[in-house]
C-alpha cells in the first residue's frame, strides 16, 4: 500500500523541480484539451511556446515578452512578499486599475502642457493610487480584523465600474467624437510611457520590474523586515517572539502589493495600452497569482514564471489567429498550470511509503 | 427621477429572486465551511454551474434538468479542488483561487456556442388561491420552483447540522479535525463529501443566475455573487439562517440600486452598481471584531501523521 510521510525538512529538489514538472504535466493536459477542441495538439503547444522565440516573425514577438512579462513581474513581485507572510491580497487587479486612473488622471491634468516632471508625476501618482487602494483591506485588516481576501477582492470590482466611470464620464477624450476612452497617451509626448530603446519592447515597466526584482531579493535575503516576512508566513507565534510587529508587517506588505501594482497599471495605460478605455485591463492582476506561485514565491523565480505566462499569452494570440485556439484556453491553460503546480508540491513536504504500515 | 416607479411589492417579490443565487452559494460553502474546508472557488464552481446548466437547459429544453446537470457540473469542479487540499494537501486559500481561474476559463470555453441564445423559460409554482392573496401572493406564493429549493436547503442544512448525527460528526470534523479521526471518523471523506456539496449548490446558484435571473449567457456574468456568498457566511457568523437574513439584504441591496437606475436617480449607474460591493466590505467590517464562531480547524490541512 502507498501512503504519505511528511518528510523532516522540505525538498530542495522538489522546490526546484515542482514548477517544472508542473509546467511538463500542463503540456501533457493543455495538449489534450486542444485535441478536444480538435486542434493538432503538438502543433497548438510549438504555436504556443515555439513561434513567439523562434518562429518566422519572432522579431516581432519577442519585444512583446517583456511588454507582457514586465507587468505581470512587477505585480507579483509584491503579491509574492504577502503570500510568503500569509497576507492574501487577491484584489492586485483593483489597485492596477486605479493606479492606471491616478496616473493618466495626472498626466491629462496638464495636457497639453509638455514637460519632463509630468511622467515621473504620473508614476507617483500610479503608485499611489495603487497603494491607497491596498491601504482600505490593509487598515481594515489591522484595525477591525476583516478579512482582507474577501475586502481586496470586492475592491475589484469597485475599480472596475469606477474605471467604467471615468472613460465615459471625467476621462473621456473631448475630441473623441463620442466614443468612450481617454485621450491616447501614446500622441501625449510628456505622458508617453515610450521604449526606451527602440524595438526591445522595454519600456521604464520593465525597468522598474528588474528594480523591484532585485529589490525584494535583497530585502527577503539580507533585510530584517524580510526575516519578519518569512518567520511570520513559517511560524506567526515565533514571529511575535521576535519582535515583529503583525499590525505593521501587514500594512507593508499589501501596502507595497498595491504600490508595485499601481505602477503596472500606470506603465500599461501609459505605454501598451495606450488610453483608459473600460476594458484596458486584461486580467494582469490574476493571472500574476499564477505567476507569484509558479516562481515559488522567490524573485528570480518570479522572473521566469513572468516570461512563461507572457509567452502563453503572446503564443494564445497567434494560437487564435492561425490555428482558431479560442482564447478561453489560454485562461483553461493557465489554471490548470497552477492546479498541477499546488498538487505536485505534495512531495516537496512529504514523501510516498511504499509497504505496510509498521505498527506504532 | 420617478421613485414613485418602485413598487415595495414588486421589489420584495424580485428581492426573493435577486437573493436566491447568494443564498444557495453560501449555504453551500457554509455546510464545507462547518465541516473545516475554506473554498475560495466559489466564483468559480458558480460560474461552471452557470454554464453547465445554461447548455444542458438549451440542449434538452428542459430548465429543471439544466439544472441538475449544473449541481452536477459544480460538484465535479469542486472534486478538483478537493482531490488538491485533501489528497495533496494544498494551501486551501491557493487551492481556491485556482479554482476560481480554472472555472472562468473553463466556463468561456464551454460557453462559446451559447452567447446570445434564449434559455427555455422555468415557470413558477402554483399556489392556486394561496397566489390570489393581496401582498402575501405576489410576494411570497409566485416564484419559480428554485427559490423555494433555496429556502429548503438553508431550513435543511439548519436541521441537519442541529440535530442529527451527520451534522454532530461533520462540526466536529470542523472544530477538531485530529480528535475527530481519533474517533475514527473519517476526516477525508466527510470533507469531500462536504466540499462536493459546497460545489453542487453553488453550481446551483450560477446556473439561477444564467437560466432564470438574467437569463443569457455570458463570459463572467457571475461578477462577484460567489465572493458576496463567501463574505456572507461570515456575516452570518457560519449559522444558517442568518445566511438566509444576509442572503436577503444583498438581495434587497442589489434590487433597490437595480430599480433606483431604472427610476433614473441622480446618482451614475456605475456608482449604483458598486453598492453591493461596498455595503458587503461595510458589513464584513462591522461583523469582524467576532470571530469566535468560525470553525476552530477552518483552513488547516490535515494529515494523519501529525
Amino acid at each position: 500500500m502507498v501512503r504519505l510521510e511528511k518528510r523532516a525538512q522540505p525538498s530542495q529538489t522538489f522546490a526546484y523541480l515542482t514548477p517544472l514538472l508542473a509546467v511538463l504535466a500542463t503540456f501533457l493536459f493543455g495538449g489534450l484539451l486542444f485535441a478536444a477542441l480538435g486542434k493538432d495538439p503538438v502543433q497548438s503547444i510549438l504555436t504556443i511556446f515555439w513561434e513567439p522565440l523562434f518562429g518566422e516573425f519572432a522579431f516581432y514577438y519577442r519585444p512583446q515578452l517583456l511588454i507582457k512579462g514586465a507587468p505581470l513581474v512587477l505585480i507579483a513581485i509584491g503579491l509574492s512578499l504577502g503570500f510568503k507572510a500569509g497576507i492574501w491580497n487577491i484584489g492586485a487587479e483593483g489597485q492596477y486599475i486605479m493606479g492606471a486612473l491616478f496616473g493618466a488622471g495626472f498626466g491629462l491634468a496638464f495636457y497639453p502642457a509638455e514637460s519632463v516632471l509630468i511622467f515621473p508625476g504620473m508614476m507617483l501618482a500610479g503608485a499611489f493610487g495603487g497603494w491607497i487602494w491596498a491601504m482600505i483591506p490593509g487598515i481594515l485588516k489591522v484595525r477591525f480584523g476583516t478579512n482582507e481576501i474577501l475586502v481586496s477582492l470586492m475592491l475589484v470590482y469597485v475599480a472596475e465600474q469606477f474605471l467604467a466611470s471615468m472613460s465615459l464620464g471625467l476621462l473621456k477624450n473631448p475630441e473623441g467624437f463620442g466614443f468612450p476612452g481617454s485621450r491616447n497617451l501614446q500622441q501625449y509626448d510628456s505622458a508617453h510611457n515610450a521604449e526606451i530603446i527602440a524595438g526591445t519592447g522595454m519600456h521604464w515597466g520593465v525597468v522598474a520590474a528588474l528594480i523591484a526584482v532585485i529589490f525584494a531579493y535583497v530585502l527577503l535575503a539580507r533585510h530584517r523586515l524580510g526575516f519578519a516576512v518569512r518567520v511570520t508566513g513559517e511560524a506567526p507565534r515565533a514571529a511575535r517572539f521576535a519582535g515583529v510587529n503583525p499590525g505593521r508587517l501587514i500594512l507593508f506588505c499589501l501596502g507595497t502589493s498595491g504600490l508595485l501594482a499601481g505602477l503596472a497599471g500606470l506603465f500599461e495605460v501609459a505605454g501598451p495600452a495606450g488610453q483608459v478605455s473600460i476594458d484596458f485591463n486584461v486580467g494582469y492582476g490574476f493571472t500574476a497569482i499564477i505567476v507569484a506561485f509558479l516562481g515559488r514565491l522567490h524573485p528570480i523565480g518570479i522572473v521566469l514564471a513572468g516570461l512563461l505566462m507572457a509567452l502563453t499569452y503572446i503564443g494564445g494570440d497567434i494560437a487564435q489567429s492561425q490555428l482558431g485556439l479560442p482564447a478561453a484556453a489560454i485562461q483553461v491553460f493557465q489554471g490548470m498550470l497552477l492546479f498541477f503546480l499546488l498538487a505536485l508540491d505534495l512531495f516537496t513536504n512529504y514523501r510516498l511509503r511504499v509497504g505496510r504500515v509498521e505498527a506504532a | 427621477m420617478d421613485l414613485g416607479a418602485i413598487n415595495p411589492i414588486l421589489l420584495i417579490a424580485a428581492l426573493m429572486s435577486a437573493a436566491t443565487p447568494i443564498l444557495l452559494a453560501a449555504t453551500g460553502e457554509l455546510v464545507a465551511e462547518r465541516a473545516g474546508v475554506l473554498n475560495l472557488g466559489v466564483e468559480g464552481m458558480m460560474i461552471v454551474g452557470a454554464i453547465c446548466g445554461f447548455a444542458i437547459a438549451v440542449e434538452t429544453g428542459s430548465p429543471l434538468t439544466g439544472f441538475v446537470a449544473a449541481a452536477a457540473g459544480g460538484a465535479v469542479l469542486s472534486l478538483l479542488f478537493a482531490l488538491l487540499t485533501q489528497v495533496a494537501l494544498a494551501n486551501q486559500v491557493a487551492s481556491g483561487l485556482a479554482l476560481t481561474l480554472f472555472g472562468l476559463g473553463l466556463s468561456a470555453l464551454l460557453g462559446q456556442g451559447y452567447v446570445g441564445i434564449k434559455p427555455p423559460r422555468m415557470g413558477d409554482v402554483s399556489f392556486g388561491p394561496l397566489a390570489e392573496i393581496p401582498v402575501l401572493g405576489p410576494t411570497l406564493f409566485s416564484h419559480d420552483p428554485i427559490v423555494y429549493v433555496g429556502l429548503l436547503l438553508v431550513a435543511g442544512t439548519w436541521a441537519v447540522l442541529r440535530f442529527t448525527r451527520a451534522g454532530l460528526i461533520l462540526r466536529a470534523v470542523g472544530e477538531n479535525h485530529d480528535a475527530a479521526h481519533a474517533l475514527g471518523y473519517k476526516v477525508v471523506r466527510i470533507r469531500t463529501l462536504a466540499i462536493m456539496f459546497g460545489g453542487a449548490c453553488a453550481g446551483l446558484g450560477g446556473a439561477y443566475i444564467s437560466l432564470i435571473r438574467v437569463p443569457q449567457w455570458t463570459e463572467g456574468m457571475t461578477a462577484g455573487v460567489g465572493w458576496i456568498a463567501l463574505a456572507l457566511v461570515v456575516f452570518a457568523s457560519w449559522k444558517p439562517w442568518r445566511v438566509l437574513l444576509g442572503a436577503y439584504l444583498f438581495g434587497g441591496i442589489t434590487q433597490l440600486q437595480l430599480n433606483l437606475q431604472g427610476a433614473g436617480v441622480a446618482i451614475p449607474v456605475e456608482y449604483l452598481a458598486m453598492s453591493p460591493y461596498i455595503i458587503t466590505i461595510v458589513v464584513l467590517v462591522i461583523l469582524s471584531a467576532d470571530k469566535s464562531a468560525a470553525p476552530a480547524s477552518l483552513g488547516r490541512t490535515f494529515h494523519a501523521s501529525n
